[in-house]
């Protein structure tokens, strides 16, 4: 009775990239299955009337001045990249060669 | 006079500021302590000693010469893995992460360093928070010093081992369902999730940034006073940082009385399926309250019913796009596919080998929570009900000034208990989830032993948006009470770790 | 990649209904950028104007610009919008290596500003009322750069850079609504709309509004449908079209190929697709699919924004004239005939005779100056005026010492190259140069009497009434003073000689 297929769990990890292996994925299938079937209830309890809250506390209009802060150098940067040239963050080609 | 480790943290801040007592003796008797148990309990995933140790040499010679230090100089502290320090890596018990060394600290740890306390080491943690045991830890399970064959809770089982085993006298977890009270519940200590805001989340690797708090982990309640003191405060860098200050905790629970107030015990948590053994101390509890003249009435909170699965929709959905930035190109790990991989490609292998089963887990049922065609009937409905659960709160507030409940269902449970069953594994925290959804405070304090199992029983307080100092004052009180009638300090009970 | 068939352009105008839209992208130029305090400028070392919030470390969290906000709502204003009482910020999720945090902070179904309309006029003079669906704040993303392949282009590249200091930049995107019954005329309507929203960013001086230095970005929408049928079409999403000019071609272009598509029988696919300016073509690029879900959630970092009634009344106090209102006046106050005033409005001159006026230019010198020369070179280097090294006050300095004679017209194109070349002011480069007009009348009788004595029949036909025979004397006086003489001066002075004797 599920809405939970593997087709969908696949469709939902590769919007989050991951790359995940056969056995996760039926693994998964089942877990969300459960998990999802137990949460579904929620949404008969409330109703367009209910106002959602998506921050605990309400606070508004909290700005920062345009003001100039230091930056990190270059190289602090580029620290924790697994790997950089020219002072840019490098990356493997975004499109396949077709 | 009792091993400096044994001491509270109050007890180290009066020998210090006597000059009885050196920061680098508090310092070193803690890492000793270190060396000699944390190869069974694995608090730790990493110590820095040398720069404890600079930081205590440091403070020893300021206070010699005379000058005036702030109130916690000198005194070590343990930080939770998923704040971000310049001098230690950083990894939120990933994998992703392993071996990175961020740029900035957080601002909490920068409090600290402004207080000159030394930093002892980074603590265990369930994977970016996500878990209630630390046996989602990729770097292997924290154990309980009660019982080394059971979990310290989670996800701050670091935190709350490292108090509970002495080898620091304080320590900073975060709290985003219950990972600083429920841990603290099932290792004897006391942990306190404060209001929303109230401390600095710049600098914390967010899990869920609608409900996560950092917060303190320490060994009664006088000391988690201290450090709350110390760290909380509006931050610039953090827009959801409350404005103004909630006054001092240590006043609070030095003023600490049970009398006169009305202790809410709320119906959908009054211990109905929970465990027997929590169920007595509980009950015990809420004896001693009557006989100091705190009044008990019932509150009624329907709407809980429904916040694990609104916390399950809600947490899943901020941590899917809170964890999209790791993803190889600006830090942490990557692993390149063979051939000619894209980026994309290389993204996803290294989300595939980087994160632990229960992130993956939780990425994809937040991603399907947000999607397009579920976002109404999922994230959209838990929203909402965090609209009725703050309801709830306000009804039982108009009722009484203190909620209770015990902090969790059971004591420490044992390894691969619930591991394997991710809904078993989030009932744990069943009454902790309330209050990070609707941002108010809460504080477990140690109630006992449970009869059956001899371990460590919990209750929980909560109390309205801003007043944690209440919180403080009965949670000092209650403590008080009850180390009156033992004679000692819950801590005292625990059993002596095997020294290898 | 094969060029499209395309119809010709009157007939499909003829068949079909253009539908437009556009999405208009405005970098403000405040000091920081929208989240965090790193400096908003761009172009300088890669990665050096970023931090732990701009390149998406874990644990960092943002924070909102004031100064951004108030841009923000200065431009809903003057584009007529609403200013909606709570803003939210939202995250649109997906991932892009430029995006350090795999989300974008913008706005979803809160935006700051929705509900305006704007008057454009056309070169035609025909005004259309676009209206404004809603303008929201954003943040820009990084800069990638592809290496190895043949071109520097995305496709068969080896491998990419990304540079963060653009990452986070605010960005205010406004939104048309579907923009229908401009006809034939819809390209021209599209730039001159960017134009109009160019002219009020600049008037307010939230953004350096430089389209080339991509300050001012154009998405544009385009559908066709037969004439006389209600539903919508297709529409395809042309970007990186950033120059008037190429919104024009652009659109021009996806009308003819759509309408020869259509008239094959064939269906418009929804996507985006790619605005070459080399070949004035667009190309297809990714297709808009279900894949497409963004996950919008609000920002749970960031609090809402709700203006108060009187910061939005101060800042509307400080809204600028309205560019329609502000030409009206131009007008009056200028007297160009209508034709001259609607040129210069087309060819965008008109804020830098307005500054060239202000700096005391007369105006139809100031007119004659941009229209003429300026706009001139401009267009044959293939740039904007803004990009040439002159400013308005120059100009006005240029088309003073014409005015007050100091020199000719001819000498000031020379001058006006020199300034052009950086050599420094009209007047520096007048003085550094000698080229000032010789206006002493000893030196031309001088040279007068000298040209006079080798032409000694001149004057006796002057007096005879052959008034034309000054000019050989003229011609090789102007000759003799190497150019930098008053012709006019010079044939009074030959007049004036020939009577006396
Ligand atoms: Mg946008
Ligand atoms: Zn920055």
């Amino acid at each position: 009775m599920s809405e939970i297929t593997p087709d969908l769990v696949r469709h939902l990890a590769n919007l989050a990239r991951i790359d995940l292996t056969d056995a996760e994925l039926l693994r998964f299938t089942e877990q969300l299955s459960v998990i999802v079937d137990s949460v579904a209830k929620i949404s008969n309890i409330v109703d367009e009337n209910t106002p959602a809250t998506s921050h605990p506390i309400p606070l508004n209009n909290v700005f920062r001045e345009d003001e100039i802060r230091p930056s990190l150098t270059q190289a602090d940067a580029l620290s924790g990249a697994p790997d950089s040239a020219q002072g840019r963050f490098k990356v493997a080609a975004i499109l396949d060669e077709e | 006079m009792t091993e400096l480790i044994k001491k509270t943290a109050s007890e180290l801040i009066e020998l210090m500021h006597s000059g009885e007592v050196s920061s680098v003796e508090i310092t070193q008797a803690h890492l000793d302590q270190i060396s000699k148990v944390d190869s069974q309990i694995h608090s730790f995933l990493v110590v820095n000693a040398e720069s404890a140790l600079a930081t205590a040499k440091d403070v020893d010679a300021r206070r010699k010469a005379g000058e005036v230090l702030p109130m916690l100089a000198g005194l070590p502290i343990a930080v939770k893995d998923n704040l971000t320090t310049v001098d230690a890596p950083t990894t939120a018990g990933s994998k992703i992460l392993e071996g990175w060394i961020p740029p900035y600290d957080a601002t909490v740890v920068t409090k600290l360093r402004n207080q000159l306390m030394p930093i002892l080491g980074k603590t265990n943690l369930d994977e970016f928070a996500m878990g209630s045991s630390t046996e989602f830890s990729a770097y292997g399970p924290s154990k309980n010093p009660w019982d080394i064959s059971r979990t310290p809770g989670g996800s701050g089982g670091g935190s709350s081992s490292v108090i509970s085993s002495f080898q620091a006298p304080l320590a900073i977890g975060s709290d985003t369902g219950g990972s600083i009270r429920f841990p603290a519940a099932v290792t004897g200590t006391v942990g306190i999730k404060p209001t929303y805001g109230a401390i600095s989340r710049y600098g914390l690797i967010a899990l869920a940034s609608s409900l996560d708090q950092i917060g303190p982990v320490a060994r009664n309640v006088l000391d988690a006073a201290y450090l709350q003191d110390v760290i909380a405060g509006h931050d610039p860098f953090d827009s959801t940082s409350l404005p103004d200050s909630l006054g001092s905790m240590v006043e609070a629970a030095k003023a600490g009385s049970l009398a006169g107030k009305r202790f809410g015990l709320i119906k959908q948590l009054s211990g109905e399926g929970f465990q027997q053994g929590v169920r007595n101390r509980f009950a015990e509890a809420i004896k001693l309250i009557t006989d100091a003249g705190g009044e008990i009435v019932e509150v009624d909170c329907p709407s809980f019913e429904y916040a694990i699965d609104a916390y399950y929709l809600i947490l899943p959905a901020e941590a899917s796009s809170n964890l999209a930035k790791f993803d190889s190109v600006r830090f942490g790990m990557r692993v390149t596919p063979e051939g000619n991989p894209t980026i994309e490609k290389v993204m996803s292998a290294t989300r595939e080998a980087g994160f632990g089963p229960e992130v993956k887990r939780r990425i994809i049922l937040g991603t399907y929570a947000l999607s397009a065609g579920s976002f109404d009937k999922f994230y959209g409905a838990a929203q909402k009900v965090r609209t009725l659960i703050q309801r709830d709160f306000a009804n039982a507030f108009s009722k009484a000034d203190v909620l209770i409940s015990p902090t969790a269902p059971t004591t420490a449970f044992k390894f691969g208990e619930k591991v394997a069953d991710p809904l078993a594994m989030y009932l744990n925290d069943i009454a902790t989830i309330p209050a990070n959804l609707a941002g108010l405070p809460g504080i477990s304090v140690p109630i006992g032993l449970a009869d059956e199992d001899q371990l460590p029983v919990g209750i929980q307080f909560l109390a309205p948006s801003y007043k944690d100092g209440l919180l403080y004052e009965v949670g000092a009180a209650l403590e008080s009470t009850l180390e009156g009638i033992w004679g000692k300090r819950m801590i005292d009970f625990a059993p002596k770790l095997e020294v290898n | 990649m094969a060029k499209a068939n395309l119809m010709d352009y009157e007939k499909a105008i003829s068949l079909f209904e253009v539908v437009i839209g556009l999405e208009v992208h405005v970098e403000l130029n405040t000091k920081t950028k929208m989240f965090c305090g790193c400096r908003n400028e761009f172009g300088e070392e890669p990665n050096t104007n970023v931090c732990p919030v701009c390149i998406g470390l874990p644990g960092s969290l943002p924070t909102v610009n004031k100064k951004a906000v108030e841009s923000s709502i200065s431009i809903g204003l003057a584009l007529g919008c609403q200013i909606a009482p709570t803003g939210r910020f939202a995250r649109k999720n997906y991932f892009y290596p430029d995006l350090a945090k795999n989300f974008q902070t913008s706005q979803y179904d809160e935006p700051i500003a929705f509900a305006g309309a704007l008057d454009v006029e056309v070169p035609s003079g025909k005004v259309f009322t676009v209206q404004i669906e809603r303008a929201h704040m954003e943040e820009d993303a990084g800069k990638l750069t592809h290496v190895g392949g043949a071109t520097g282009r995305i496709q068969g590249a080896e491998y990419s850079l990304v540079d963060y200091n653009r990452a986070g930049v605010p960005l205010v995107e406004i939104v048309t609504k579907p923009v229908f019954g401009a006809g034939a005329e819809a390209p021209e309507l599209a730039a001159a709309y960017v134009r109009s929203i160019r002219e009020i960013v600049r008037a307010l001086g939230v953004s350096d509004a430089r389209m080339e230095r991509g300050n001012v970005r154009c998405d544009a929408n385009v559908s066709l449908r037969p004439i006389g049928q209600e539903k919508l079409g297709t529409r395809t999403e042309t970007k990186n079209v950033n120059s008037l000019r190429s919104i024009e071609r652009a659109v021009r272009y996806e009308i003819q190929r759509q309408a020869q598509i259509l008239a094959d029988g064939g269906t418009i696919i929804q996507e985006t697709r790619h605005w070459h300016e080399d070949k004035g073509s667009t190309s297809s690029g990714r297709p808009k699919s279900d894949a497409d879900d963004y996950r919008y959630f609000p920002e749970p970092d960031l609090v809402p924004v709700m203006p108060s009634n009187e910061l939005i009344e101060s800042l509307r106090a400080k809204l600028p004239e309205n560019p329609a209102d502000k030409r009206k006046r131009l007008a009056g106050e200028w007297g160009f005939a209508e034709m001259e005033f609607r040129d210069v409005v087309n060819a965008g001159l008109l804020d830098f005779i307005e500054e060239a006026v202000a700096a005391g230019a007369k105006p139809q010198a100031a007119r004659k100056w941009y229209s003429g020369e300026i706009a001139r070179i401009a267009n044959s280097e293939d740039k904007d005026v803004s990009e040439l090294n002159i400013t308005p006050a120059q100009v006005a300095e240029l088309a003073n010492l014409v005015d007050a004679g100091k020199i000719n017209d001819r000498i000031a194109r020379t001058v006006l190259a020199e300034v052009l070349a950086g050599k420094g002011s009209p007047e520096e480069i007048v003085k550094a140069q000698g080229l000032e007009v010789v206006s002493d009348d000893g030196a031309l009788i001088a040279a007068i009497d000298e040209a006079l004595a080798k032409q000694p029949d001149v004057l006796e036909k002057i007096r005879e009434g052959k008034l034309q025979a000054a000019g050989a004397v003229i011609g090789a006086v102007m000759q003799a003073m190497k150019g930098q003489a008053d012709a006019a001066r010079v044939r009074e002075l030959v007049l004036e000689r020939a009577n006396q004797s």
